[in-house]
Formats: C-alpha cells, sequence, structure tokens
C-alpha cells in the first residue's frame, strides 16, 4: 500500500510552543483512522496542518498522491454562519467547488448527486430549508452530505460525534464505512473510545508526541492511555528551545 | 395634473433626467454591495470607507478644484490605501479588521477636512460632503454608468466566491484560494461605488443609497436574489422620489433621495415579513410539522 499522508519530523505549535512534537509516519491509502488523545494533544492541530491551514514550525507533512485543497475536511466547529440565507440544497453544492469553480453550471446529473446525498445523509425534503432552522445534527448531516459531494481521496473529521445524538452518529458512521470501502483515507479525531474500537481498525493515540500508534486494540490500552495523560499535563510556562530542533 | 407633477420636471428640465439617470445607476451598482456588506455584518464598513475617501478626493481638488478627474482619482487611491492598508494590518498584526479600519479612516477624515480647508469656501466643502445630483455634467455620468456595469460585472463574476466567503469562510479556504482576493475585490468595488456616489450625493450620503436600501430589503426577504432585486427597486425608487419632492418642495436633492430611502427602511422595519416588528408582534399560527 502506498503512503496518502506522511509526516516527516512535523513540528506544529501556536506561538512557538509545539502543540504536534517530532511527529513521522506515513497514513497509507484506504486506511481508517482514529486518532485520539486528552484535550490539548494536538489532535485538531495535526488535521490543520494537513489542509495546511496551519505551517509547521518545523518538519513537512506531504501528500504523494493529492493536492492540499483535494482534501475534504470537516472542522471541530465549522465557522458556518447560520444566520445567511441560504438553503440545504447550496450549501451541499458548494462540494462541487472543485469541479465547477466560478462559472460551470450545475448540470442536471449535479443536481440528481446533490439530491442523492442529501437523501443518503436523511435529510430528504429539507433542501429548500434555510440552515438558520436546522438543529445540530441537522446541520452536521448537511455537511456530511457536502463530504459525500467533494468525492475527495482524503477525508479529515474533527470530532464530527462530538453533541450528535446516537441515531445520527449511526447514521454518519454508516457514511464512514463505506468510505472504507470505496478505498478513501479517512481520519477522525474522536473522544468515544468504544466507538473507536467499534468502529476503526487504526488508531494514532497523540499526547503532543505519538503514544502509540497501530492496530486499535494495541493502541488504546490502559498503560498507553495512562501516559497519554500525565504527558498532557507536563506544560511548561518557561519552556527552552527544543533540543531535536535543527 | 398627476403627469405635471411627477412626470414633466423631467421632461421639462434636462438636469432632472441627469440626476435621475445618475440616481438609477448608483442603486444598480449599490444594491448587490449594500447586501452583501449586510451579510458579512460590515455595515459600518461602507461609512468608514465613505470617510476614508474624502482626503484623496481633497488633494485632487486643491490641485485642479472642483474637476471630475482629479478628485475621483485622488478618491480611489485613497479609498483603495485605507481599505488595503486595513486589511494588511488585520492580517499582519493583532488588531482586527475593525479597528484597523476606524484608525485608518479618522486619519483619513481629519486630513481630508484639513486638506479642504486649505484652499476653498464653505460651499466648496458642503459640495464635496453634501455633493450635487442635480449638476451632473455628461463626464460625471459616463463615470456612474461605467461604475455601474464595472461593478454589476465584478459582482456576477464573484457570486459564487463571496456567498461561499460569506457562509463559509473556512469551507471556501479548504478548497481554493479564491477567498482573500475575492475580499479585496469585494472592497475595491464597495470603493469605486463611493467615488462614483460622492460626485452625486457627497460622501456621506453615497453610503446611503448603498445601505438603506439592503437593509430594509433584509427585512423583507430571505432570498439573498430577492434580496438584491428589492434592493436595487428601493434604491432606484427612492432615486425618483426623492428628486421629485426636492423639485417640488425646493429641497436639497441629495438628502431627500436618502430620506426616501431611510422612509422604506423604516416602512420595512414595522412591516418587513422576514423579521419586521410586526411579525414579533403578530405571529402567524404554528404549524403542524
Amino acid at each position: 500500500m502506498s503512503a496518502a499522508i506522511r509526516f516527516s519530523n512535523l513540528t506544529l505549535g501556536y506561538d512557538r510552543h509545539p502543540a504536534v512534537h517530532h511527529l513521522d509516519g506515513d497514513v497509507e491509502t484506504g486506511a481508517l483512522l482514529a486518532i485520539c488523545g486528552p484535550n490539548g494533544a494536538g489532535k485538531s492541530t495535526l488535521l490543520k496542518g494537513i489542509v495546511g491551514a496551519l505551517s509547521p514550525l518545523s518538519g513537512t507533512v506531504s501528500l504523494p498522491r493529492v493536492k492540499t485543497r483535494e482534501i475534504a475536511y470537516l472542522p471541530q466547529a465549522a465557522d458556518i454562519d447560520k444566520s445567511f440565507p441560504i438553503n440545504v440544497f447550496d450549501v451541499v453544492a458548494m462540494g462541487l467547488w472543485k469541479r465547477r469553480g466560478l462559472f460551470g453550471g450545475i448540470s442536471s446529473s449535479d443536481e440528481d448527486k446533490i439530491h442523492r446525498a442529501i437523501a443518503t445523509v436523511g435529510l430528504e425534503g429539507f433542501e429548500r430549508r434555510a440552515i438558520a432552522t436546522l438543529s445540530g445534527g441537522q446541520l452536521q448531516r448537511m455537511l456530511f452530505a457536502r463530504l459525500l459531494i467533494q468525492d475527495a481521496a482524503i477525508i479529515l473529521l474533527d470530532e464530527p460525534f462530538t453533541a450528535i445524538d446516537s441515531k445520527t452518529t449511526e447514521d454518519l458512521l454508516d457514511l464512514v464505512a463505506r468510505w472504507r470501502d470505496e478505498k478513501r483515507t479517512v481520519l477522525a479525531v474522536l473522544h468515544d473510545l468504544d466507538l473507536v474500537r467499534q468502529h476503526f481498525p487504526q488508531t494514532l493515540l497523540l499526547a503532543r508526541e505519538t503514544i502509540a500508534r497501530g492496530r486499535t486494540e494495541d493502541v488504546l490500552t490502559p498503560e498507553n492511555l495512562l501516559k497519554a495523560r500525565y504527558m498532557i499535563e507536563a506544560f511548561d510556562r518557561q519552556a527552552h528551545t527544543c533540543a531535536r530542533a535543527a | 395634473m398627476l403627469h405635471e407633477a411627477l412626470i414633466s420636471p423631467f421632461v421639462e428640465f434636462e438636469f432632472m433626467r441627469r440626476a435621475l439617470v445618475g440616481s438609477i445607476a448608483l442603486a444598480l451598482a449599490g444594491s448587490p454591495l449594500g447586501v452583501f456588506l449586510i451579510l458579512r455584518r460590515m455595515s459600518l464598513t461602507g461609512d468608514a470607507m465613505a470617510h476614508a475617501i474624502l482626503p484623496g478626493a481633497a488633494i485632487g481638488y486643491l490641485f485642479a478644484g472642483l474637476s471630475l478627474g482629479p478628485m475621483t482619482i485622488g478618491g480611489l487611491i485613497a479609498g483603495l490605501i485605507v481599505a488595503v492598508g486595513s486589511g494588511v494590518v488585520a492580517r499582519a498584526t493583532i488588531l482586527r479588521e475593525d479597528a484597523s479600519l476606524a484608525a485608518f479612516y479618522l486619519i483619513s477624515l481629519a486630513l481630508g477636512v484639513t486638506v479642504v480647508s486649505l484652499r476653498g469656501s464653505n460651499i466648496d466643502l458642503l459640495h464635496v460632503l453634501f455633493g450635487s445630483v442635480l449638476a451632473l455634467d455628461d463626464a460625471t455620468l459616463i463615470l456612474l454608468a461605467s461604475i455601474a456595469s464595472v461593478t454589476l460585472a465584478g459582482v456576477a463574476l464573484l457570486y459564487r466566491p463571496l456567498v461561499m466567503e460569506t457562509v463559509d469562510p473556512g469551507f471556501l479556504a479548504s478548497v481554493s484560494r479564491a477567498g482573500g482576493p475575492t475580499q479585496i475585490i469585494f472592497l475595491a468595488l464597495v470603493v469605486l461605488n463611493l467615488v462614483g456616489g460622492f460626485q452625486a450625493l457627497g460622501t456621506l450620503l453615497a453610503v446611503g443609497i448603498m445601505m438603506l436600501p439592503a437593509a430594509s430589503a433584509r427585512l423583507i426577504s430571505q432570498d439573498i436574489t430577492a434580496m438584491i432585486a428589492i434592493s436595487a427597486a428601493q434604491g432606484m425608487l427612492a432615486g425618483y422620489a426623492g428628486l421629485i419632492i426636492s423639485f417640488h418642495a425646493s429641497l436639497p436633492s441629495g438628502p431627500l433621495i436618502i430620506l426616501v430611502a431611510g422612509l422604506f427602511y423604516l416602512l420595512a422595519l414595522v412591516f418587513g415579513p422576514a423579521g419586521g416588528l410586526m411579525r414579533r408582534l403578530k405571529p402567524r399560527p404554528h404549524l403542524e410539522a
């Protein structure tokens, strides 16, 4: 299997303080990888680094097979302006940007695709609803429909099921499974370890540095989880320049 | 009788016809910009930009007196400096865009008033601040028409990224680099329109014809295309009605155009079906599902 994402000595952070420290390794094409770790472990930061929203303090992220802007990325709190007068159909249609750009018309086959995506996430009949009227779960379903339309080889999800009820989570997990079957690479930041054990074959346990990585049952052991928690508590305001920074 | 009151002023007087054409051009181009400014929560940006244009226009005026070319070019340059400058400051420093814009336009305004006072009497200053829609010559009309054409073409070109940048800037940034340029071109179009508007209505009122119809359209419709259409219609109607009233009542026409637009806004505030006061006070019965 070839690598979809490659980290080499990657350090990401804010204000010189590393949030992800000296990360190495590949994410294989078609992997379904959960990223776990305590708050402040650098999980969201890692995703931001992959999509290029944050430039590395040192090291690199490389994408051997796709361009950065071909990644589909669902941030933790999408900074969507819910008061904007726009309906569900039009938001989902934004997923076509890569293929239609500034002027490209939306063909009737595109429209079918959008309708199907909306039906797939269980929002049939909501096409003309203003987004201001959606609930949290419905909004998340809509954003998943947009991910479907983006048709990307790499999909990054940042806490996609936080504050989402179990029925919606189940429906959306079905989509994630479908993406795996289609050999797409999916990385998801998750806190619900039971859910990870059930649905994600591979896990990266992060606490600024990699604690463990590999098959989920080998990674999510009590010892590793304890170690992850200790790592994070070691925050030093007077930290010196990192000796490993070349 | 009605014909005499409503139409004959335009048939009889060329300056009235010119004023009408000028206001229609301004209203058409200003409406989509105003609607987007409101949806982007930048309603006051137009106001700040209008003040920012003043020193450029004043410097043009200092060199060439009340003539179109130098004042337009000066205003354009000053407006773009402030727009781009505050954008750069917002990205490069800790200050947010609103704070840097406020700082830039205050400096700019003070500079402008100082420069105007270097030459000229108070009457000239009044012209700069309140314009003279009744004295539009050929060159100004052509300028207004060109600005309107460029603006409408520009908005059509930018429509998709502009909507995306407003609804979900994070998403646009993740799929495209269009966000930054879109923002800058949009602000440039706003400056262009304010420069055009201040020839006709003056710096203080140029913003009014852009923002008032847009704010009232927001209260009337939930649909962005409809909002732009309603806003344009109101702007043009306000131009016409303001001119007619000012003609019959011998009142200054620029402020009256804005007052009529303000009246439309107040009506929308009370009766607007998309969030006006009446909807609040007398809600319709709720549905079953």
